[in-house]
């Protein structure tokens, strides 16, 4: 038999899967009954925030990430941090021309 | 050849992997970018955008939330079957996941086909004679939706083909690199939708 050095795989168990699913349907949840409440320019904010939150969870446990190497990990935050830098600077554009 | 399958075959889980990130980069800049004129857009004609964000019924648009996010569970969850060489759960775990999606996409149809009813379609008469600013909405929630609608139907057929390489075996707890792949572009649909709902749905 061969020896290989293998990376020990990681099973995420299903009971982890079942609990990221309750938070998602909680903060789901939030983010409907914020907007009825109309915090006008502030229910905007609150909404990408818990969509940015509902977004974190799903990238760490369904895709993973938790349990993935740096050079991955790192690849993901920069091409999110990528995407922030594209708004902000067309922002900076639209708003002060 | 004489050597068996995973010997004389090349695989490289660790390779493929990121090959599949680098595509869902492309994705999310894909999307990123209609994102970006939403955002621009919204701020030019904010009490446009408002006003009509309320026509679309917040209530398919939450029940559609619900349905991915649970889809992406299942999905998650068959990978780790596969991983612990469950194969009847793993089959049932894609189906119920693909069932999921069409009961997204025959939401998605009763919400567009009632949009047409009232003829606010892109380029209609009605549409064209609206606001600008809600002319653009309606261009933008048609484009937006329809194009991850799109995804959603490529990702039925991956995960079909998900379904045939673990009954036949060629996924399985040593090599799963196809279904959790396919996993990854399903979360990319469930995160793209994330976004969508509350700037649609949710911008009143």
């Amino acid at each position: 038999m061969i020896v290989m050095e293998e990376k020990e795989k990681h099973i995420t168990s299903y009971g982890l899967f079942a609990k990221v699913l309750v938070a998602l349907l909680i903060l789901t949840t939030i983010s409907v009954l914020i907007t009825e409440i109309h915090f006008g320019a502030f229910s905007v904010a609150v909404a990408l925030s818990v969509a940015c939150i509902k977004v974190a969870l799903v990238l760490i446990y369904f895709m993973h990430l938790k349990w993935e190497n740096t050079f991955l990990r790192l690849m993901v935050a920069g091409v999110f941090v990528l995407f922030a830098l594209v708004v902000v600077f067309t922002f900076i554009d639209y708003l002060l021309r | 050849m004489n050597t068996t399958a995973t010997h004389s075959e090349h695989y490289d889980p660790e390779g493929s992997k990121i090959g599949m990130w680098l595509f869902l980069f492309t994705e999310l800049f894909l999307f990123g970018g209609l994102f970006l004129v939403y955002a621009v857009f919204r701020n030019k004609y904010s009490a446009d955008f408002h006003h009509v964000a309320h026509e679309l019924n917040a209530f398919i648009g939450t029940f559609n939330t619900v349905v991915l996010l649970v889809s992406s569970m299942t999905v998650a969850m068959s990978i780790t079957a596969v991983q612990k060489n469950n194969k009847r759960l793993a089959i049932n775990l894609l189906l119920i996941t693909i069932m999921l999606a069409l009961v997204f996409m025959v939401n998605k149809y009763f919400e567009w086909s009632y949009k047409f009813e009232y003829k606010l379609y892109p380029g209609s008469p009605v549409v064209m004679n609206l606001p600008q600013g809600e002319i653009l909405f309606y261009g933008l929630y048609y484009m937006m939706t329809g194009l991850h609608a799109l995804h959603v139907l490529i990702g039925i057929v991956l995960l079909t083909i998900n379904i045939f390489k673990v009954r036949s075996g060629k996924v399985n707890a040593e090599r799963y690199s196809l279904i959790e792949n396919s996993g990854l572009y399903w979360h990319l649909v469930d995160l793209i939708w994330i976004f969508l709902f509350p700037l649609l749905y949710l911008a009143t």
